[in-house]
Parts: structure tokens; C-alpha cells; sequence
């Protein structure tokens, strides 16, 4: 039997906005409220308490020597356990970025009225292994400036205000 | 192994919002797949079933909840989901099923209702970041989709108006396909002047949110030559996963996807790949993706793909026409049902019967790949005519 695009059936039934807001076709709604507590587990917990102090902290992989970060309990190469804690720097550049006119509910920014982009960027983390880098956001720079390269350097928050997150650091800004 | 052919296949419209329920777009879906073959729910030794976060539908038991619909009513079932690579990974996952001997004939359904997260689905992408490290950043997954695109091309020099050619095409062929959601006439122009989503991402750099199901039927040699005149084959299947750290692996090349290519051409015995494959459905969520692909799948030299797409290669009637159905740019895209969507329309372009879509020049070797998670998966299907 000759296979064609006949096969496509009359379905599906197409629905617009309009058929939804005007109660047309009859949904069902519900807005979920879950909460959970994440534990971070040895590595993380340790990478969030220097957050607090003000330091970025990495962990060596002795076998395949990356300095890892983030820290982890065991190298996802070399699938070994990973050996010491060593303190990296809070400089870094960046690896690449977006100019963002979202949120992450896929949200419009007000760019219009002002609201600057967000800046989300791969930072390549001075001290850690060559290309090793982490998901963080950049500030103080137009946005339409930043290269591939960049150099950048943590914005922390002051002492009292840090809470052992990766929100201690504000964002990264551009360095000489 | 035995060898493990597609002998029919099944496919709803995709549009923004479809009136069905998750199920009664697999059961559509499952059905047409069975009256192309003109075989019976009997005749289905075993379901698979391709679906991606039950986060979309809110259903935490999605497997079980589309079993019906998918027919799997007693029957041995089992559901797989590797994000957007799940749609590929759905007819590797029934090729085991018969492949090993172990069953005749298996029912392969893919499906996804994405308008049911409310008011947009992208919201509930966010617990896919790492809880620790990147969620309290609020990430979209735009942003790593952009992340990576502006990574491929520092790396390259490639141009935002040469990447949007791609979308271009995929909606122009789309225009012949009757699932299409987003079929369209459009330019370059009309790509770079649409809304910033997140620079370098344009919203028609973008593939639509969809709702829609795909099935086909997979049967053993003994079975398909009864079946069908026209059997195609599955002869090489490939996927990999790598790591979650994805800050820490250079975005501008997917290695995964070339280690799943690899392992599909090597069981295939394919060992030119760009000269041997003569159509190809690489996965296009975003405009930049499908070059990425075509080079992780080895059909165009590093840095070279943005070069070929200018001169027409990957056009319709070019050396290797790549998603002549339309893709998931133009097609649309239900996540799971985009994979299977691609394979069909490989199938159908061996077979010869793929209408206005048809590629030139009687291809006898295609390919589909798709690809996932937090930038990871790559899942690839080799077919034979």
C-alpha cells in the first residue's frame, strides 16, 4: 500500500487564545505549589561556605589534574574520587554570553522602559583548569560591548549579606 | 541481531494548542501508524512510547497515563525520554525490542502536549539547571540555547544573517507539509528584524511550542516482507550522553553527537558519511542547531557548514538535502513527536512517497538525528531503502 501524506489525519483540533479566554472549550486549571529543600552534598556545601567568606574553592582530579569547578566528590572523566581543595581566583574571562530580553518564564523584559537585558555568561574561572567555567551574570558593561575574552572579576556581595549561595556574588563586571 | 525494518507510520497536525488530550493524540497518532500498514493492535507484540517532561502536562506518570492511547493495553510497555533527543531514541528503543529476537513487531509512539503548562511552558525548564549552581540565576533555557549559538559563532566568524538562512528554508519547505504549524514565505530580513529573544536568538531563530503525536510500526524481516513492498530498514543506530557540567565543555562542537554519529555509521558500515547519506533530518529546535548537528554528524567539515548552506546545498534539490519535511522550525515542535516526525520523513523519502517534499535523484540511504537535556544528548538513526 502507497504510504502518503494522507496519512495525516483531520486531527488534531486546532485551538486559538480566544477559544480558551472565552470559555468556548472548557480546561481544567491548577497552579501547583511544591516546595523542595535541596541538600548540596559535601562539595557544594563547601563551595557555598567560601562563597560566604568571599573565596571561590575548587577540588583537583589527581589522575586526569583538572582543577575542577564547580567542586565534585569524584571526576566525571577520570570517574575517580577527586583529592584536595584548592582556592581559585574570583577573576576569570569570558567564554561566551547572551543579551537576554527574557525571563526565565519566557517573560518580555521592559527593555522600552529602560530595563537593562539580562547579561548571562560562561566565565572561565582564573585558577581552574583551561575552559572550566560557570553559568554567572555580568554587570557594570554595555551589553552590546562584551567580547569573547573579556576579562571579568566578581562583585560580592558585602559580609552580612552573604548567605552561602551562588548569589553571593552579585554578577561579574570588566577588568583592566 | 535481526534486522528491524519501519513498515508504517502515523502523524497528527502539530498547532500551538490542540483541543485533544495527551492521549487521544497518541491513540490518533498510533492508529494512522497501523492503517498505513493495514495491521492490527493483534498484530503489535509490544508499545514503546517517546515523551519528554511530564513537567508539560503535569501528569507524573505520563508512561502509564498515555499507555492507553498508545494502545499498549496488556501489553509489554516501557517509556524512554532523554529530552529533545527522545524522539530519535524512540525507534532505537523499539529496534531493541526486535532486534534482539525477543518480539515480531513493536508500536513505536511518540507524543507531546506542551500547552498544558500555563501561560508558557518554558517556565517549567527551570528545574533542569543544576539546583545549586545555576537555578537561583533564573536561567531559561533560551539563554543556553543562545549561550552555545554565540559560542559556534565567535568560534567560526559565522554571521547571524547567514544562520537565519535556515530558518528560512525549513519554513519555505514546510509550506508542502500537512502537519505544518509554521509554514511560511519568509527572509533573512524577516528573521533579523523579529523580536530579541536573547541576542544572538531571534524569535525566528526559534521553533514553536507544539502540540502532536507521531507512531510508527517496526517489524522484523520475516514480518515486514509480508508487510510491505517497500520495507526500510534501520541499519545503524547511535546515542550518547555527556556531562551535566556543560559550562565546562566548549559549546561550539557537539562530540556527542559525533560519537553517537559514529557508532549509527559504523553498525551501518557507512564510512563517507557525507557522500554516502543522501538525505538527512538534523534536529533544528534553533536555526543554529541544524548546522551545529551537520557538522557533529560529520556531514560538513568543521567551520564549512554555514559556507554549503549559502551555495544551496542543503536546499531541497541540493547535493544533501537537509529537513526537506520542514524540521521543527517550519513542522513545529512537540518535543518527542519532532524526533519520530523526523524519522518518518525519512521513511517516506526512501520509499519515494513524500509528495511535494520529494528529493530529487531516488535516495536510498538517509538519516535522523535529534538532541537533548542540558546539551548532551545526541541520538542518531541510519535508514536504508
Amino acid at each position: 500500500m502507497e504510504i502518503t501524506d494522507k496519512m495525516v489525519a483531520k486531527t488534531a483540533t486546532k485551538l486559538s487564545a480566544e477559544d480558551i479566554q472565552k470559555g468556548k472549550v472548557l480546561s481544567v486549571k491548577w497552579t501547583p505549589n511544591l516546595k523542595y529543600a535541596w541538600d548540596n552534598g559535601p562539595a557544594l556545601g563547601r563551595y557555598l561556605a567560601e562563597l560566604k567568606n568571599g573565596r571561590i574553592i575548587a577540588k583537583k582530579c589527581n589522575k586526569c589534574h583538572r582543577i575542577l569547578i564547580p567542586p565534585r566528590m569524584f571526576c566525571e572523566l577520570c570517574w575517580v574520587p577527586t583529592g584536595e581543595w584548592v582556592y581559585v581566583k574570583d577573576t576569570g574571562i569570558v567564554n561566551t554570553w547572551v543579551i537576554s530580553y527574557v525571563d526565565w518564564k519566557a517573560g518580555r523584559l521592559d527593555i522600552k522602559g529602560g530595563v537593562r537585558p539580562f547579561t548571562p555568561a560562561v566565565i572561565e574561572i582564573d585558577g581552574a583548569t583551561k575552559g572550566m567555567g560557570i553559568l554567572h551574570l555580568l554587570n557594570e558593561v554595555d551589553p552590546w560591548k562584551i567580547y569573547r575574552g573579556m576579562r571579568v572579576k566578581a562583585v560580592w556581595k558585602p559580609p552580612e549579606e552573604r548567605i552561602g549561595a551562588i548569589t553571593d556574588i552579585k554578577y561579574f563586571k570588566p577588568v583592566e | 541481531m535481526r534486522r528491524v525494518a519501519i513498515v508504517g507510520a502515523g502523524l497528527t497536525k502539530f498547532y500551538r494548542n490542540a483541543q485533544e488530550t495527551p492521549k487521544e493524540l497518541a491513540y490518533e497518532a498510533a492508529r494512522m501508524a497501523l492503517d498505513s500498514c493495514e495491521m492490527k493492535l493483534s498484530d503489535i507484540d509490544c508499545v514503546v512510547m517517546g515523551t519528554a517532561p511530564d513537567a508539560f502536562d503535569g501528569v507524573h506518570m505520563k508512561g502509564e497515563y498515555l499507555a492507553d492511547g498508545a494502545g499498549a493495553y496488556r501489553k509489554p510497555y516501557m517509556r524512554h525520554f532523554v529530552g529533545g533527543g527522545t524522539g530519535v531514541l524512540s525507534p532505537i528503543h523499539g529496534w531493541f525490542h526486535v532486534a534482539s529476537g525477543m518480539f515480531d513487531t513493536c508500536l513505536v509512539v511518540a507524543e507531546e502536549k506542551m500547552s498544558s503548562a500555563y501561560p508558557h511552558p518554558a517556565g517549567a525548564f527551570l528545574t533542569i539547571f543544576d539546583h545549586t549552581t545555576e537555578q537561583p540565576l533564573y536561567p531559561t533555557l533560551i539563554w543556553i540555547f543562545a549561550i552555545e549559538m554565540n559560542r559556534f559563532m565567535t568560534t567560526w566568524g559565522y554571521k547571524k544573517e547567514d544562520i537565519a538562512l535556515v530558518a528560512v528554508k525549513n519554513k519555505r519547505n514546510a509550506l508542502d507539509h500537512p502537519s505544518a504549524q509554521l509554514g511560511a514565505e519568509i527572509t533573512v530580513q524577516d528573521v533579523l528584524n523579529s523580536e530579541i529573544m536573547a541576542w544572538p536568538v531571534n524569535r525566528l531563530d526559534i521553533s514553536p511550542t507544539s502540540d502532536g503525536a507521531a507512531a510508527i510500526v517496526l517489524a522484523a524481516e520475516h514480518v515486514a516482507r509480508r508487510v510491505t513492498e517497500k520495507p526500510i530498514w534501520i541499519d545503524g543506530v547511535g546515542w550518547c550522553l555527556d556531562t551535566a557540567y556543560w559550562c565546562t565543555r566548549d559549546l561550539y562542537y557537539p562530540d556527542y553527537v559525533e560519537v553517537a554519529a559514529r557508532m549509527a555509521y559504523k553498525m551501518a558500515g557507512i564510512k563517507e558519511p557525507s557522500k554516502e547519506i543522501h538525505v538527512a533530518e538534523p534536529y533544528d529546535p534553533f536555526t543554529y542547531k541544524e548546522l551545529h548537528h551537520i557538522e557533529g554528524l560529520l556531514l560538513a567539515p568543521r567551520g564549512k557548514s554555514v559556507e554549503m548552506l549559502k551555495d544551496g546545498y542543503f536546499n531541497r534539490d541540493g547535493n544533501l538535502p537537509t529537513c526537506p519535511s520542514g524540521g521543527a522550525l517550519g513542522v513545529g515542535n512537540p518535543i518527542s513527536a519532532t524526533g519520530l516526525m523526523k524519522i518518518i520523513e525519512i521513511f517516506l523519502q526512501l520509499r519515494g512517497e513524500a509528495g511535494k517534499r520529494q528529493v530529487p535523484g531516488k535516495p536510498t540511504c538517509g538519516l535522523a538525528q535529534a538532541w537533548g537535556d542540558l546539551m548532551q544528548v545526541g541520538t542518531v538513526v541510519v535508514m536504508r531503502s
